[in-house]
């Protein structure tokens, strides 16, 4: 038996704005096993996005826990929070927000292998292979964030995540802006990732041909709550609640 | 007929180095035409030459640009913005960086329809929930209240559709509009578009990596690598009877959902 990586316990978020408050993220639960990829599918505003960033951290819940090798991280913070960091990465689904606009993107994704104490020399080699490895050239270390096309950014933030050699990857519609050759690229090097490194994947994707190919099992989202859960081939093909049957039949 | 935009061998540089070169289109009154290509081959960048939006690293170096017969390359920016937003709208692909941070949605948008006519906050917002209604933002009331950091990816993109469509472009420019949509949601958005064309006889640029988004929108594609263009034709040619290589592999490279289809399945 494989172990399992991460547990996520009856997730709440409740977002307050003013006088109105909104249920985001509405008890919700799921684990991951080492190796093992979650695909998260459905309704654009479903809180998908607030999910990931519940589970990395960036977002405290309003009720529920996360473990991630059977540690409470739900209110680390600090020195220990970083090092959960070296454990768990996340690519954005606006990736170019998550590089500062005024350093390279050599400079951003180096960065945590800086702070690990890793020489310049050694960093600029890792990124330049990282840069490659995510079908880059190793002249975009030297380029702004602003001087690169969307979909070269979404793959620098996956360079970047890639750095610290995480078990756990949390991708938010992270190949959304590749064409369709350079996102089977991507997948090759995620899948050679899981295989050999049993690296583990939260995959959040509007793509569902997408996550029928890469997946291991699939949690459907609808309005903050799990709608179903199922291998992929069960949810696209036998899906059980109404919201699933539309979202299949809507594929173009 | 003179078309209403014309692409003539269009070279477009950042710092002098290229990044588009001797790209040629053209676009009817009521066409759609499909962009599609590698990542990086310069899909953005030739929608924001049509826009006058290249900044500062950016020019038109070559080639020319017209706009309804006239040239719009070298127009001065005071002419330009007149046409940006009732002539020619765009969606942009990096949709929350093109709204303001730390102000609500509502009010951008209203801000940008006054730009162009007069209209009270209560109409602009009236038309605005309307549309958004139509491409699945129900909670219309909330969003527009929101500030861009409070909504989803697929949400903020469908703002920027919003704004768009509201000022009723003749062109449209949609760079990756439906990228952060589920597939529900954007099937009621390319609805919305191609009924927008149909009352109006509005002409649109998609740049899509959904290939059959493209295959079921546009007339015409246009195919690019690397700054070149590899492909140019109605729709179904290029899709399905190019013999350009790289076209090919790029149909190849699609992923197909796997159904079983009914019958074939035994349980
Ligand atoms: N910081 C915030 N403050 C208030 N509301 C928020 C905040 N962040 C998200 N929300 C709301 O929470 C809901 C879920 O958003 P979330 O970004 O998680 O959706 P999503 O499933 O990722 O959607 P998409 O597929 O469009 O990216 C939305 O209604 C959104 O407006
Ligand atoms: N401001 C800039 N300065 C220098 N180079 C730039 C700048 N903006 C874009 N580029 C480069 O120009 C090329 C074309 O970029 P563009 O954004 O047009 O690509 P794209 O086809 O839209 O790609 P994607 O599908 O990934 O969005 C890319 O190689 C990019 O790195
Ligand atoms: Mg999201
Ligand atoms: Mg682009």
């Amino acid at each position: 038996m494989t172990e399992i990586l991460l547990e996520a316990e009856h997730l709440k978020k409740i977002f307050l704005s003013g006088k109105t408050s909104l249920t985001a993220v509405d008890d919700v639960s799921f684990s991951l096993r080492e190796g093992e990829c979650l695909g998260i599918v459905g309704e654009s505003g479903s809180g998908k996005s607030t999910i990931a960033r519940l589970l990395t951290r960036l977002l405290e819940p309003t009720e529920g826990k996360i473990r991630l090798l059977g540690e409470d991280i739900t209110h680390m913070s600090g020195k220990k929070l970083r090092s959960v960091y070296q454990k768990m990465q996340m690519v954005f689904q606006m990736p170019a927000e998550s590089f500062d606009p005024r350093r390279t993107l050599g400079n951003g994704i180096g960065e945590s292998l800086r702070n690990m104490g890793i020489s310049r020399k050694e960093t600029g080699k890792k990124v330049e292979e990282l840069l490659v490895l995510c079908g880059l050239t190793p002249e975009y270390a030297g380029r702004y964030p602003h001087e690169i096309s969307g979909g070269e950014c979404q793959r620098a933030a996956i360079a970047r995540a890639l750095a610290v050699d995480p078990l756990l990857l949390i991708c938010d519609e992270a190949t959304s802006a590749l064409d369709v050759t350079v996102q089977k690229q991507i997948l090759e090097l995620l899948t050679e990732l899981k295989e050999k490194k049993k690296l583990s994947f939260v995959f959040i994707c509007h793509d569902l041909a997408l996550v029928q190919r890469f997946c291991d099992r699939v949690l459907v989202m609808h309005q903050g709550k799990v709608e179903e859960t199922g291998t992929p081939d069960e949810i696209i093909n036998h899906p059980k609640r109404e919201y699933t049957k539309i979202l299949i039949d809507s594929v173009l | 007929m003179e078309p209403l935009l014309r692409a003539e061998n269009v070279t477009v540089c950042y710092n002098g180095k290229p990044v588009v070169e001797d790209v040629s289109f053209e676009l009817q009154k009521g066409e759609i035409l499909g962009v599609v290509g590698e990542s990086g081959s310069g899909k953005s960048t030739v929608m924001k030459a049509v826009m006058g939006l290249l900044g500062r690293d950016g020019l038109v170096t070559r080639g020319d640009i017209y706009y309804k017969g006239n040239n719009v390359t070298d127009m001065p920016e005071k002419k330009r913005r007149k046409l940006r937003g009732p002539e020619m709208g765009m969606v942009f692909q990096d949709c929350r960086a093109a709204l303001c941070p730390i102000r609500k949605v509502g009010v951008q948008i209203y801000e940008c329809l006054a730009e162009h006519e007069k209209i009270t906050k209560a109409e602009a917002f009236r038309r605005a929930e309307f549309l958004m209604k139509k491409i699945g933002l129900e909670d219309a009331e909330r969003i527009l209240n929101s500030y861009p950091f409070e909504l989803s990816g697929g949400m903020n993109q469908r703002i920027g559709i919003c704004t768009a469509m509201l000022m009723n472009p003749s062109l449209l420019l949609a760079d990756e509009p439906t990228s952060a949509l589920d597939v529900t949601v954007q099937k009621r958005v390319m609805e919305e578009l191609l009924q927008m064309r149909r009352e109006y006889g509005t002409a649109m640029i998609l740049v899509t990596h959904n290939i059959g988004l493209a295959s079921a929108m546009a007339d015409q594609i246009l195919v690019m690598k690397s700054g070149k263009m590899m492909d140019y034709g109605p729709t179904d040619y290029v899709l399905h009877h190019s013999d350009n290589p790289y076209t090919r592999n790029l149909m190849n490279s699609v992923m197909h959902l796997n159904r079983v289809k009914v019958g074939e399945d035994d349980d």
